[in-house]
């Protein structure tokens, strides 16, 4: 080092700002991001530590952002589960056609981003006579029913012992009383361990903001349903609980062209999932893994 | 960090208040991370524009969502949890050199065993940082503070990782913050503040290793994951890759001249490089064995890993690159040439923990996803988003380290120490003398 004091100086103030130039630009996009949020969303408390006037609030106050982003009214409401009610689901594999009717409307009652034609429902091409996924195509792409095929539709399978539940570090996402595991998007951290965890396939990570344009938009909206998520976070089927606990059926049942899809209370002697699960040999997708799960498949043989 | 400061004064600063004794030695703690020769300048630089690199693409991450990368729902943990999973590895090879320091009181190891605590710090940066970045909301992150947030303690196995993480890396500070400073007010340092919290970290040290091996053990919908064999794999190729890169640092420090040691902590390093790397070799074989010669559920992820599935095998020359150094490292470090030369040694060790960098890096996280849970494949290459970001975490935890060794080295070797201060004005520049990495006077 045989830089004299002043050279040394002047090198170091050079330095200095070129790094700060350099820094500034660095730090740009995170600087957008957080401009981008909100403090208010971002100091939330849980949504099982909310009363319900602040609940009420962050109501009107989603409501308000949609219509400013999107320009339409939309009703968001937080129906809480019923008592006396325990969802319960079942699919017919006999007269399931593989036609992806119940994926399609799933897509569209959820509010799905349009892009990547996302729906909480994956239709299965299975081999005649064979029970192994390996075999099975989810991306099959010719008239159906093909000879030789059944189709197997999985979606969140509600389990009452539920990994993707244990897993999160912060309970974003809990079971509820009648049987429906949801998540609350305003509380998801997004590590997607429970996209990890999730045996089924049954959880999808928002990768970017869900495009919907907005006469497409269903305006009756669950906080905890198909509200519009935000970025980054994790979401996934809840029984569309926005009408389930209303007394309306699942969109993608009323969808299915066959009948093949059951739903019901399993509290109530006289409902139809009932019916199916005194009458019907059921049985439920990777039952060794002990995750009990409230979907039920079966032959009509 | 740095424990009670004592009231005893020394000769030189007789009526010195022990705060502003500490606040001095911080002041010249700083003026060494930012002063030195060219080549450390050099060195800095570097660093630090890829770290910025890296901001700037985690920026953009956060701002267009998670879309830039090739994660999906299908594999959605890629490059940035492999790095997480190899960093907390290269944490806990570290305490390879505090147990031999501590508890066999290898007098040796015990010159150097600061550096193996420096590692340790650096490389749970290194962690906590991918962990970060892998976040679709790290606004959020809050929300996993105990208390504060909705901390879901014991059942969630991350919300376990962050506890041992974050306490492991407190361990380490306070012992290296404690020591440093004692060593700096030329003092002996008292027990009872640091042993104590060396054995807890010697356990810590495991802990962590094994906690994050549960995070994947534990899910029972990945069979890739779900084997018994998994948390043991995970200690021992932490205790190649640990002492793999302990090795190659203690020969920088040594070609630096900025302390002097025996060769000791070398070589009880590769003694331990050299059982643990075979080991790994045979737990492989004995992996590959179960999933290969049954087949099942299993085999899928392994038959993909190793040899593709139905056409899809980008993972091939990742982990086949892995084998290769791994079964080179092994080789070489067997090679009578390796204990008399080092650069036969450091070869070994490159090898060792690039192979072991590979196969926890990539090779364990993303076939756990593939074939998916409804047996889709679809694969997953890291982008260039992905990999500017991974290097700007490995570029902040080089910086970390390169000025936590330059600080704790200049203490250690006695150039910086309250005596010094006493007589000698420490001048704001930074005193070419004391500048560590490189010896310039
Ligand atoms: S199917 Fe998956 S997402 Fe649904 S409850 Fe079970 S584990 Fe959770
Ligand atoms: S992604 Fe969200 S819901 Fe899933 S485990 Fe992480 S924080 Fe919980």
């Amino acid at each position: 080092m045989t830089a004299g004091p002043t050279r040394r100086v002047a090198l170091k103030v050079l330095g200095g700002t070129l790094g700060a130039g350099a820094f500034a630009y660095a730090a740009r996009p995170l600087a957008q991001w957080t401009a981008e949020l909100s403090l208010e969303e971002t100091l939330r408390r849980h949504y099982k530590e909310l009363s319900a006037e602040e609940l009420a609030q962050i109501l009107r106050r989603l409501e308000e952002e949609t219509k400013k982003t999107h320009g339409v009214d939309v009703q968001i409401r937080d129906l809480p589960a019923q008592e006396g009610v325990s969802f319960g689901y079942a699919l017919n594999l006999s007269m399931c056609i593989g036609c992806r009717k119940c994926a399609e409307a799933c897509h569209h009652e959820n509010n799905h981003d349009r892009r990547t034609n996302n729906s909480y429902i994956r239709v299965l091409e299975m081999e005649q006579g064979s029970f192994d996924m390996e075999r099975g195509k989810v991306d099959y792409d010719h008239a159906v029913p093909a000879p030789g095929k059944y189709y197997m539709p999985v979606q969140c399978h509600q389990c009452d012992n539920a990994p993707c539940v244990t897993v999160c570090p912060v309970e974003a996402t809990w079971k509820e009383k009648d049987g429906i595991v949801v998540v609350d998007y305003d509380w998801c951290i997004g590590c997607r361990y429970c996209e990890a965890a999730c045996p089924y396939h049954a959880r999808r990570f928002n990768w970017t903001a869900p495009e919907i344009p907005p006469e497409e938009m269903n305006p009756d909206q669950g906080y905890l349903s198909n509200r519009l998520r935000p970025q980054g976070v994790v979401e996934k089927c809840t029984f569309c609980l926005h009408r389930t606990r209303a007394g309306r059926l699942p969109a993608c049942l009323e969808a299915c062209p066959t009948g093949a899809r059951v739903f019901g209370n399993l509290l109530d002697p006289d409902s139809p999932i009932r019916w199916v699960l005194d009458n019907k040999r059921v049985y439920v997708l990777k039952e060794e893994l002990g995750t009990r799960p409230r979907f039920f498949y079966f032959f009509d043989v | 960090m740095t424990g009670p400061a004592d009231t005893t004064s020394l000769p030189e600063s007789p009526a010195q208040p022990p705060a502003l004794t500490y606040l001095r030695f911080l002041r010249r703690a700083l003026g060494l991370a930012f002063s030195g020769s060219w080549r450390f300048y050099a060195w800095m630089i570097v660093l630090t524009a890829i770290a910025l690199v890296g901001l700037h693409a985690w920026g953009t991450q956060l701002r267009h969502g998670m879309a830039v990368t090739d994660l999906s729902d299908h594999v959605s943990w890629g490059l940035y949890i492999g790095n997480f999973t190899f960093g907390v590895g290269l944490a806990a090879g570290a305490v390879l050199m505090v147990i031999p320091a501590y508890l066999y009181d290898d007098h040796d190891m015990h010159d150097v065993v600061i550096i193996g605590e420096i590692v340790a710090i650096a490389a749970i940066v290194v962690c906590l940082g991918f962990v970060i970045v892998d976040m679709g909301r790290p606004d959020r992150l809050w929300h996993i503070l105990p208390w504060i947030g909705r901390f879901h303690w014991p059942v969630s196995m991350l919300a376990w990782d962050v506890l041992v993480l974050n306490g492991y890396l407190l361990l380490n500070l306070h012992i290296t913050g404690y020591l440093i400073y004692q060593r700096y007010l030329q003092k002996a340092p008292r027990r009872r503040w640091y042993r104590p919290f060396v054995f807890l970290a010697i356990g810590w040290a495991i802990s962590i290793h094994t906690v994050t091996a549960f995070l994947y053990q534990g899910l029972g919908g990945r069979p890739f994951w779900s084997s018994a064999l998994l948390a043991p794999r995970f200690i021992t190729t932490a205790f190649i890759s640990g002492p793999a890169f302990v090795i190659v640092l203690l020969e920088v420090v040594r070609r630096a001249r900025v302390l002097r040691f025996g060769d000791g902590p070398t070589t009880t390093l590769t003694r331990i490089m050299r059982i643990t790397v075979l080991l790994n070799l045979f737990m492989l074989v004995s992996e590959l064995f179960t999933a290969l010669y049954a087949g099942g559920a299993h085999a899928a992820s392994v038959r993909y890993l190793f040899f593709g599935l139905h056409g899809h095998h980008a993972l091939l020359p990742y982990i086949w690159t892995a084998v290769v150094l791994n079964v080179a490292s092994a080789i070489l470090l067997h090679l009578p040439q390796s204990r008399d030369d080092k650069r036969w040694l450091l070869a070994a060790c490159g090898c060792a923990f690039v192979g072991v960098y590979i196969e926890k890096g990539i090779g364990l996280i993303v076939p756990g996803f593939i074939p998916s849970t409804l047996h889709e494949l679809v694969e997953y290459t890291p982008t260039f988003v992905e990999w500017k970001i991974s290097a700007g975490i490995w570029a902040v935890g080089l910086i970390t380290l390169t000025v936590a060794l330059r600080i704790g080295l200049a203490v250690w070797s006695g150039r910086m120490s309250e005596r010094s201060a006493g007589t000698q004005t420490a001048s704001p520049s930074g005193a070419p003398e004391h500048a560590g990495a490189q010896s310039v006077g």
